[in-house]
Parts: C-alpha cells; sequence; structure tokens
C-alpha cells in the first residue's frame, strides 16, 4: 500500500498500576477504511480507543499522526487532530438537552449561542440516522438506551473528523437503526475518512469491516479480513482453537 | 415548505396554547423540575403572613429598605450560583466579603487611595483569592469545602490583623460610595422607564428567534403568547415600580445588582461558557471528553465567586457606612448560600441559574425584615433563617430524587 496511515500505533502500552490493560499495541488506520477491533471482555479495546482519544495516555509507546509524531495529552487535543470518538459509557451530559450535548464544546457562536441553526442541524442529522427522537429540547436522561447511543453517534459528526472511533455503537440499537449505522459507517469510509469500530456482532463487523484486528488480554492477536472462517476468528480472540464456542457449535451439530 | 423539522414525530404533544403551556408547567413540576415555583409559593406565604402579624410590612419605604438590603448579600448569593452550577461551594464568601469591606476602609480612609482603587483592590483580593481555591482544587483535588472553609478563616484572619486593635473604621456620610449604600434611589422617570425595558428586549429578542426559527424550517411559537408575556411582566414591573416610587424609590444599589444578574443570567444561558459550567457541573467526564477545558471553568467559577463576593463586601460597607470586624460574620455565608439554594440552584451541581440568587435572596430578606418587624431577637432570627434553608435544601433533595425517577437527570 502506498498511501500513508492517517493514524499509526506502535509500542503503545497502557499500565493502571499494577494492570496491563494495553502491551506493545501496533495498529494502522488508513484513510478510507474500516478496522473492527474485537477480543473479549476486557481485552482492552476501549482502553486503546480512550488512548486514541486523548482520555487516558499511553505508558510507553509512539503514536503517528499522519507521519507526525503526537502526544495527546486531552480529548481536546485529540479532537483538534480530527479524532471523533463515541464512547463505550456514551459519555453525555444528563442534565442538558440533546442539542446542548451535540454541540458541546463546539456551539455555534460562543458568544451569543445560535440556538435555531444547532437544532435544525440536530434535527438533520438524527434523521441521516434515522433517529426516533421525540424531541431534542428534552434532558438526555429522558431518552432511552438506544436513543443515547444514536445521539452519541451524532455528535462524533458534528465536527467533521479524520477519523471515527465507535466503541460498540450498536450494543443498544434497534434493527433499522443499526442497519442505519452501518450504512453510515459505509458512507464516512466511502468519503475517506478511517474508522475504527468495536463490536462484539461478528455479523456487524463481517459486513462493513476491511480488516479485523484482535486483542487478546491487551495484546494484538492477529489481523484477519472479511474471508477468514468464524472458527479461526473465535480462536483468535478466545485465544484456543478448543473453546466454549466451538464446544456448543459442535454439540448443535 | 414540509412539516417544521422538530414537528415529525406523532408521539410528542405540542403545547402551543396558553392552556397547554399551563399543562406542561404542571406536567414539568410533577417530575420534579421545580424551578422558580418553591420560591414563587414562599414568597406569597410569607408576605401574607407578615403582613398580617404587623402591617407595616407591606409599607413601600420597608420595602425599599428591604431591596438596599438584598443587594449585598445578593451579589454575594451570585458568586455562590457560579460555583454551585459546577457542583462545588465557596463556604467562605462571608469572609471574602468581610475582608474586602476591610480593604475598602483601611485604604481609603486610613491611607488616603483614591475610593476607586481601594475597590479595585478589594475585588482582586477576591478573584485572587477564588484563584487560589480553585488551584488547590484542580491541582492537588483539595474538595473546595475543606479549602473554602480554611479560608474562611484565614481571611477572617487577615480582616482582623487589618483592621487593627480599634477593629472598625467609618465610611465618610457625605461620600459617594454611602450615600450609594444609604440613600440613592432613582428619580421616578428613570426607574420606570428601566421598567420598560425587559418587555421590550422580551418582545424583540423574541420575535427575531421567531423569524429565525421559521427561517431554519423549525416551528415557530405564536405570536399571541409572546406579547402576553411581555405585557404582563411590563405591568407587574410598572405596578411595582409605581408602589415603591409611593416611598422612597427603587434603589441605584438593587439597580446594580439586578443588571449583574441580567449579566450573569446571559451568560450562562446564552454562551459557550455557560453551557460548558451547567455541563461541567451535570457530568465533569463527559465535558471533559467533549473538549471542555474543565479546569479553566472551575477557574472562572472561583474566582467569579471570589470577586462577587468582594464586590458585596464593599457594598455591605457603603450601606453600614463602616468596615467593622463584624462585617461578613454571623449569618452572610449561610444567607447567600440559601438565597441560592432556595431560589432553585441545585447543591448537587448542573442546576439552577442566575435569577435564582435575585428570588432566594428577596425571600431571606423578607423573612428576616419581617422577624425584626415582630422585634423578634437574632437568637430567633437565625434559627428560622436556618429552618428555611433546611426546607430550601429538602426540596431540592426530593426534587433531584423524583427528577431521577422520572427520567430527568
Ligand atoms: N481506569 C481503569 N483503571 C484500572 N483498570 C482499568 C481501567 N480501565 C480499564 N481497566 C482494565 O483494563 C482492562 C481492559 O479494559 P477495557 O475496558 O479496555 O476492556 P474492553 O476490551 O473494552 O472490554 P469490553 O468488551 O467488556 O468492553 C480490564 O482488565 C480493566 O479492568
Ligand atoms: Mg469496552
Amino acid at each position: 500500500m502506498a498511501q500513508q496511515p492517517i493514524l499509526s500505533l506502535r509500542g503503545v502500552s497502557k499500565k493502571f498500576g499494577a494492570v496491563s490493560a494495553l502491551t506493545d499495541i501496533e495498529l494502522d488506520i488508513n484513510p478510507g477504511e474500516v478496522v473492527a477491533l474485537v477480543g473479549d471482555n476486557g481485552a482492552g479495546k476501549s482502553t486503546l480507543v480512550k488512548v486514541l482519544a486523548g482520555v487516558h495516555q499511553p505508558t510507553s509507546g509512539v503514536i503517528r499522526y499522519e507521519g507526525r509524531e503526537v502526544t495527546m495529552d486531552s480529548p481536546a487535543a485529540a479532537m483538534k487532530l480530527g479524532i471523533a470518538t463515541v464512547y463505550q459509557d456514551l459519555a453525555l451530559c444528563e442534565n442538558l438537552d440533546v442539542v446542548a450535548n451535540l454541540f458541546l464544546g463546539h456551539e455555534l457562536s460562543p458568544y451569543a449561542l445560535d440556538e435555531e441553526a444547532m437544532e435544525a442541524r440536530s434535527w438533520t442529522l438524527l434523521q441521516e440516522l434515522a433517529a426516533r427522537i421525540p424531541s431534542v429540547r428534552e434532558p438526555i436522561a429522558s431518552l432511552s438506551g438506544g436513543q443515547r447511543q444514536t445521539v452519541a453517534i451524532a455528535r462524533s459528526l458534528i465536527l467533521n473528523p479524520r477519523i471515527i472511533m465507535l466503541d460498540e455503537p450498536t450494543a443498544a440499537l434497534g434493527v433499522a437503526q443499526t442497519a442505519e449505522v452501518l450504512n453510515l459507517i459505509e458512507r464516512v469510509r466511502d468519503r475517506g475518512l478511517g474508522v475504527i469500530m468495536i463490536s462484539h456482532n461478528m455479523e456487524d463487523v463481517r459486513a462493513v469491516a476491511d480488516r479485523i484486528v484482535v486483542l487478546r488480554l491487551g495484546r494484538n492477536n492477529g489481523v484477519f479480513d472479511q474471508t477468514t472462517s468464524h472458527q479461526d476468528l473465535v480462536a483468535a480472540i478466545t485465544g484456543a482453537t478448543d473453546n466454549a464456542v466451538t464446544r456448543r457449535m459442535e454439540k448443535h451439530q | 415548505m414540509s412539516a417544521p423539522l422538530d414537528r415529525a414525530d406523532s408521539r410528542v404533544r405540542h403545547d402551543d396554547s396558553l392552556t397547554g403551556a399551563l399543562r406542561s408547567f404542571v406536567d414539568r413540576v410533577k417530575s420534579g423540575d421545580l424551578g422558580m415555583l418553591p420560591v414563587a409559593v414562599g414568597l406569597v406565604v410569607i408576605s401574607v403572613v407578615f403582613s398580617i402579624l404587623n402591617p407595616i410590612f407591606l409599607v413601600p419605604n420597608n420595602l425599599v429598605n428591604l431591596l438596599f438590603d438584598c443587594a449585598t448579600v445578593g451579589i454575594i448569593s451570585l458568586g455562590i450560583v457560579c460555583v454551585l452550577l459546577v457542583g462545588e461551594i465557596d463556604l467562605s464568601v462571608g469572609s471574602i466579603s468581610g475582608f474586602a469591606s476591610a480593604m475598602v476602609g483601611v485604604f481609603w480612609v486610613g491611607q488616603g487611595w483614591p475610593v476607586l482603587l481601594a475597590i479595585a483592590a478589594a475585588l482582586v483580593m477576591g478573584g485572587a483569592v477564588g484563584w487560589v481555591y480553585a488551584q488547590l482544587f484542580n491541582r492537588l483535588g483539595m474538595p473546595s469545602f475543606v479549602s473554602t472553609l480554611s479560608g474562611l478563616l484565614a481571611l477572617l484572619g487577615m480582616q482582623l490583623y487589618i483592621l487593627g486593635p480599634t477593629g472598625s473604621i467609618n465610611l465618610p456620610y457625605e461620600s459617594a460610595l454611602v450615600s450609594f449604600g444609604q440613600t440613592l434611589v432613582m428619580p421616578p422617570a428613570v426607574s420606570h422607564g428601566l421598567g420598560l425595558l425587559p418587555g421590550i428586549v422580551m418582545l424583540i429578542a423574541g420575535q427575531r428567534r421567531r423569524l429565525r426559527r421559521g427561517k431554519a424550517n423549525l416551528s415557530v411559537p405564536p405570536l399571541g403568547g409572546l406579547v402576553t408575556k411581555a405585557a404582563v411582566l411590563t405591568a407587574a414591573l410598572q405596578g411595582a415600580i409605581f408602589y415603591l416610587n409611593l416611598g422612597r424609590g427603587l434603589p441605584w444599589m438593587f439597580g446594580l445588582f439586578v443588571l449583574l444578574v441580567v449579566c450573569l443570567n446571559y451568560g450562562l444561558t446564552r454562551t459557550q461558557w455557560g453551557r460548558s459550567v451547567i455541563a461541567v457541573g451535570g457530568n465533569r467526564e463527559a465535558a471533559r471528553r467533549a473538549g471542555i477545558n474543565v479546569r479553566g471553568i472551575y477557574t472562572s467559577a472561583f474566582v467569579l465567586c471570589g470577586t462577587l463576593s468582594a464586590l458585596g463586601g464593599t457594598l455591605a460597607a457603603s450601606r453600614l457606612a463602616s468596615s467593622s470586624q463584624q462585617a461578613g460574620t454571623g449569618d452572610v455565608n449561610l444567607n447567600a448560600i440559601a438565597a441560592a439554594v432556595i431560589g432553585g440552584t441545585s447543591l448537587f451541581g448542573g442546576r439552577g441559574s442566575a435569577w435564582s440568587a435575585l428570588l432566594g435572596i428577596i425571600v431571606i430578606q423578607a423573612i428576616s425584615s419581617g422577624l425584626t418587624l415582630l422585634n423578634l431577637s437574632s437568637s430567633l432570627r437565625y434559627m428560622i433563617t436556618g429552618a428555611v434553608l433546611a426546607i430550601a435544601v429538602i426540596v431540592d433533595s426530593l426534587a433531584r430524587r423524583s427528577r431521577i425517577s422520572h427520567g430527568r437527570g
């Protein structure tokens, strides 16, 4: 591949006290590519996303953005580079309404908020995501789990980022909304953005991912693509060919 | 043109009419979003009870005095609103105000500085104290109630120190500062003119908003409601001003207080800074991940609180025509905090408004004035004010619980 990755990680590690959440992670994100990050619970996927979002600082390792070495010491720094994140825990302010959450930190006309433009933009964005949100002027606390997730996804698109990271974006979504999010992932990929998607749903992963990166116990455990068989993928995720998933499948055959 | 963007969902009841607005208000209150309701009810009850006990309570000149008294602690309470909104507290506002009043006395009367320079020094001191609290909080993670509690004592010490053994400095009676705090009232023409402003601003801003919403293909609230609201507001204000003008008239100091409330309200509701303040108070980590400079927001809140407290202290000195060891002690702290909470600013952060300081302090001063008229000793006044604060906090806690169970955060 001739083109330069937008983001590349070399030997990135993250320790929380005695726990090594990430060890020597290598990862490249190219423009116009969807990378799926998969792994068991506690494999370190969310930690990796948070490191790239500037929420956590890596203990060691190098992060390059378009070839330049960067340190992202705050979420604001990562956003400035064009990295947008949908967190697993969504990170919304429950006391603010939908519009305020979508534009939080990036309000239009900071000294005399342009509420009308922000509200109109919110509605169009939410319609693109087939969101079923009755009112954008209600506090987030009154929304359902899936509605909140849609708001979090919509928020990542507000800033026209170069890379979008989605940590289990479809976990709480209905059928139609999941399809819209997958469509959206393909649309932003076609616009040349890099996408990192975390999901436990192998169907979703296979549907959109160009590459599947497996993490296991905080380490790289192989890179696969859509042609990889289900068994091999499961083996990489669980770390053994003889595992609970294959045993179940054999039992049911 | 197609249906407005925000009217596509058939599940939502849209309360455009007057009865509709009333209905959505009742819904909000039921779900624990009380806003200004408790304080409005409280004011009516207080006025009725005290005017029955002593008819002098509602005499225009007593109300004028009440407004003079409101301004000093009210401005301090405005600072408290800022720190409460980010979910923190400043327990030393009384001491800051006392130290500020002492500084004005010592520098202006004692050292012969120009009065404005002395006031500026006091305000800078207040801001600096707030900045120190913010640094202790941001860098060392020191809980604000601990740092401000130690600040309370330290600042009180400084106040006593600079006042020296005499302990009290009288401010010159004929000075502008003292007449501002004691006698200066607006001429009727000015107060009636200023009383027209809110209605006019409401009309212009509302009409502008209607046009912009129409252009953005959003639903447009009816013009009738806007005009009605502005008319009712103007009539109420003009009536109140007329009544006050039967006495001495509307104090300039109260005007300054209202101006500050309006400015802070604009900052909190219409600027990015205000949005960030509310966000930090609601969910600090979410605010940080949204790219907000959380430490900067805490710093701005504490600095603003310190500065406003110092301004309140300066005005208290002008009100009493003296800087004394008693300034800022006693119930000043608690009244300032109680006013914000009574007015509807939550102790739990992320919820409240600048208006709560205005309404809350009127309630507190009304109680205090009513009890004074009944010749009750300050021991009883303290107990009653304490009870009112307790009630306000209970209402706040219950409302919060109800909001959570109604899914309104
Ligand atoms: N803030 C933290 N402090 C201490 N340990 C942490 C912290 N965040 C994560 N960890 C640890 O790091 C490891 C990886 O966690 P992470 O959240 O990245 O897993 P994950 O792959 O996202 O799992 P899941 O699929 O359940 O979301 C876990 O063992 C977790 O306990
Ligand atoms: Mg996770």
